[in-house]
């Protein structure tokens, strides 16, 4: 079963026919998503990849019983989309759409406050659940069933992990793309809460990088827990300069206690095994759960 | 996007924010001119000449000073514009100066003492709400006082649902210790100065000093604004303020090249998709013995025109001694990619440093031997470690 999505999820996309939605849609389709129809203003009644499209996520939900929605909507008008999903009782919202303003997603964040949802993103990979449902853009063939959770701020430094896994011998239960940008809908340590609570679940790679507190937040939790389940981490960018943003929106150096340095002396003190190279999370992650390739 | 302390100075007044008033000159001539339109507008006695340039610390570097005569304003401005202000804030080369801003004399004395106080607008990313922060030790380094006198640093949290109420604005100028006109001027500004934040999709203002005059005006003296780039489509006329020469121009050819780029230092560099794995891979350079000497995300599509304008900015710089390419090709296929670096690398022809390509992903084991027969001076490697210890025997 995992976490977030599974095999029983229905997903809606929204900007189901824009390009990105389209091109995704299709790749979500053929990893074996139940993808029940998509959302484009003005474009109701269609049929795009097989798939009605609805005017209104309300609409969606309410004719294919879709609880999960992933947005490929224009920064411009993708926290009015998010906002949308949440209010039409969407339970799990997975925002790839990047360079959304921070104005926008101030609002979002409060809006969602009182709704009984789940955001995930924006600026992110997506979720996904091995072998199951794919609601992103990560690639599949990468993936293999198994124990390991993955979360991370970054996509290629995900599939990185997420690749090292699978070679080491393992296979992955869900991977969660948290995001970059400075407001995200799920921050590190509720994604390391929901997997350390999987009962399919048995270690965790927590991938995060320079800026903000994150990545420190989760460890705390994580020692506080008891450090239920081996968590192999990985902080990106200890050769980034000060004050200069890195890629990602949040990827800045404000003070001395966000630098990649002082994040990992934190992940150790609370017993996560940091690793200090990128090419060693999957050889880590085998030593602890004691699996040989 | 940064903006220049005068720029953000109109737009602070165009949303009722008191500021220090001033006119911005480009040669001594024009420093003259506006010193004398300035005393006419505001009366003022004396001037102040400020470097304008994106970088704080400014009057350390001998970048502001005071004039008490129209001579000593064209000595200054002389002076000042066309030098290479170093501040604690640039790099040793400094960052020359192009423009000054011949302000009013503001510390005038009168009834009251006048003091100086910190103010500053930003998102607490914990909570994801703005909040102003503030404190009585103005025209200080707010880091030093964070850490000497952490007691004396206020903030404020702004619910998004209703903005910024009187109360709020009210509690900042009580703790700031002021009473009288001064309160209610405090009052007016902290309003004002939300409003303004919000207004234009700013991400941070940080405004020190915010100075009480000795007349009971409040205002800000000096004003360093930068704009959120995802919020710039809705202001296109602060998108224009928008000044490349205080920007590196590499990083400004890259931008415009859609390429994410920061020129660093060290002498290894790099080309990589994704900026968590291209951080990584800047980490990975520095544990095999390197520095890197750029950041670079080529983004989603990294096919062959990228990757050849992505080489020719990392080989302009000469102290670039290898280069690694670490791409993951997950959507993208690490075939096409290697075509696109063969192709690029016999463009630009004349390469005289190592190249590493890693390509994992789609097709990596085609991409590989497309690299590796292609003639060229490039070393493959499929797996990150490979790619790491092959960087460490060209520069270790």
């Amino acid at each position: 079963m995992s976490v977030l999505v599974n095999k029983d999820s229905k997903v809606i996309v929204q900007g189901f026919t824009g390009s990105e939605g389209s091109f995704h849609a299709g790749q979500m389709i053929e990893y074996g998503t139940n993808v029940v129809g998509g959302v484009t203003p003005g474009k109701g009644g269609q049929t795009h990849l097989d798939k009605p499209v609805f005017n209104t996520v309300a609409e969606a939900v309410k004719k294919t019983g879709a609880d999960v929605s992933i947005i490929f909507v224009p920064p411009a008008f993708a926290a009015d989309a998010i906002m949308e999903a949440a209010e039409a009782g969407i339970k799990v919202i997975v925002t790839i759409t990047e360079g959304i303003p921070v104005k926008d997603m101030v609002i979002v964040k409060e809006y969602l406050k009182d709704k009984d949802c789940r955001m995930v993103g924006p600026n992110c990979p997506g979720v996904m659940t091995a072998g199951e449902a794919k609601v992103g853009i990560m690639p599949g063939f990468i993936f293999n069933p198994g124990r390991i959770g993955i979360i991370s701020k970054s996509g290629t430094l995900t599939y990185e992990a997420v690749d090292q896994i699978t070679k080491a011998g393992m296979g992955q239960s869900t991977a969660i793309g948290i995001g970059g940008d400075p407001i995200i809908g799920t921050s590190m340590k509720e994604a390391v809460e929901l997997l350390m609570n999987d009962p399919e679940t048995d270690g965790i790679v927590m991938i995060g990088e320079i800026g903000g507190q994150m990545e420190p937040d989760a460890a705390r939790w994580i020692k506080e827990y008891g450090n239920g389940k081996p968590v192999v981490g990985f902080i990106a960018g200890e050769t980034a300069p000060k004050g200069r943003t890195m890629g990602h929106a949040g990827a800045i150096v404000g003070g001395s206690d966000d630098t990649a340095q002082a994040k990992k002396a934190i992940l150790r003190e609370c017993g996560i095994h940091v690793v200090d190279s990128p090419a060693d999370i999957g050889a880590k992650m085998a030593e602890l759960i004691g699996v040989t390739a | 996007m940064n903006l220049h302390e005068y720029q953000g100075k109109e737009i602070l007044a165009s949303y009722g924010v008191g500021v220090q008033r001033g006119i911005v000159a480009t040669t001594p001539d024009e420093a003259v001119e506006a010193a004398k339109k300035l005393s006419e507008q505001t009366g003022t006695e004396w001037w102040v000449v400020k470097a304008q340039v994106h970088a704080g610390g400014r009057g350390k570097g001998g970048g502001v000073k005071l004039a008490k005569s129209l001579d000593d304003v064209r000595n200054i401005a002389s002076e000042i514009i066309g030098m290479n202000l170093v501040t604690p804030q640039t790099s040793k080369e400094g960052k020359k100066v192009h423009q000054v801003l011949i302000a009013e004399d503001v510390y005038y004395p009168g009834e009251s003492e006048t003091s100086e106080i910190y103010m500053s607008v930003l998102l607490n990313r914990a909570s994801g709400r703005n909040m102003i922060m503030y404190s009585t030790e103005g025209g200080m380094d707010i880091e030093t006082v964070a850490e000497q006198t952490p007691h004396l640093i206020f903030t404020e949290e702004i619910d998004p649902k209703v903005g910024i109420q009187g109360f709020q604005a009210r509690k900042i100028a009580f703790n700031l210790g002021l009473s009288g006109t001064a309160f209610k001027e405090m009052v007016k500004f902290v309003m004002n100065l939300y409003k303004a934040y919000d207004g234009i999709d700013a991400s941070l203002f940080e405004i020190n000093p915010v100075l009480k005059t000795s007349d009971d005006k409040i205002l800000a003296v000096d004003a360093k604004v930068t704009l959120d780039d995802n919020g710039l489509f809705r202001h296109k006329d602060y998108a224009e303020m928008r000044d490349k020469r205080e920007e590196d121009p590499i990083d400004v050819e890259a931008g415009e090249a859609g390429l994410n780029f920061v020129n660093l230092d060290g002498n290894v560099g790099c080309m990589v998709n994704g900026a968590g794995l291209a951080m990584a891979t800047m980490d990975i350079i520095k544990m095999a013995g390197g520095n890197p000497a750029n950041f670079l995300d080529v983004g989603g599509t990294a096919d062959a025109k990228r990757v050849e304008t992505a080489f020719r900015i990392i080989l302009r710089d000469p102290k670039v001694e290898a280069i690694l390419v670490n791409i993951f090709g997950g959507i993208v296929r690490c075939d096409r990619v290697a075509q696109g670096i063969v192709d690029a690398y016999k463009n630009i022809g004349d390469i005289k440093v190592p190249i590493i390509v890693r390509l994992q992903g789609t097709n990596a084991e085609e991409a590989k031997t497309i690299i590796d027969e292609s003639g060229l001076e490039v070393h493959s490697a499929i797996l990150l470690k490979e790619a790491a210890d092959k960087v460490k025997e060209l520069v270790g």
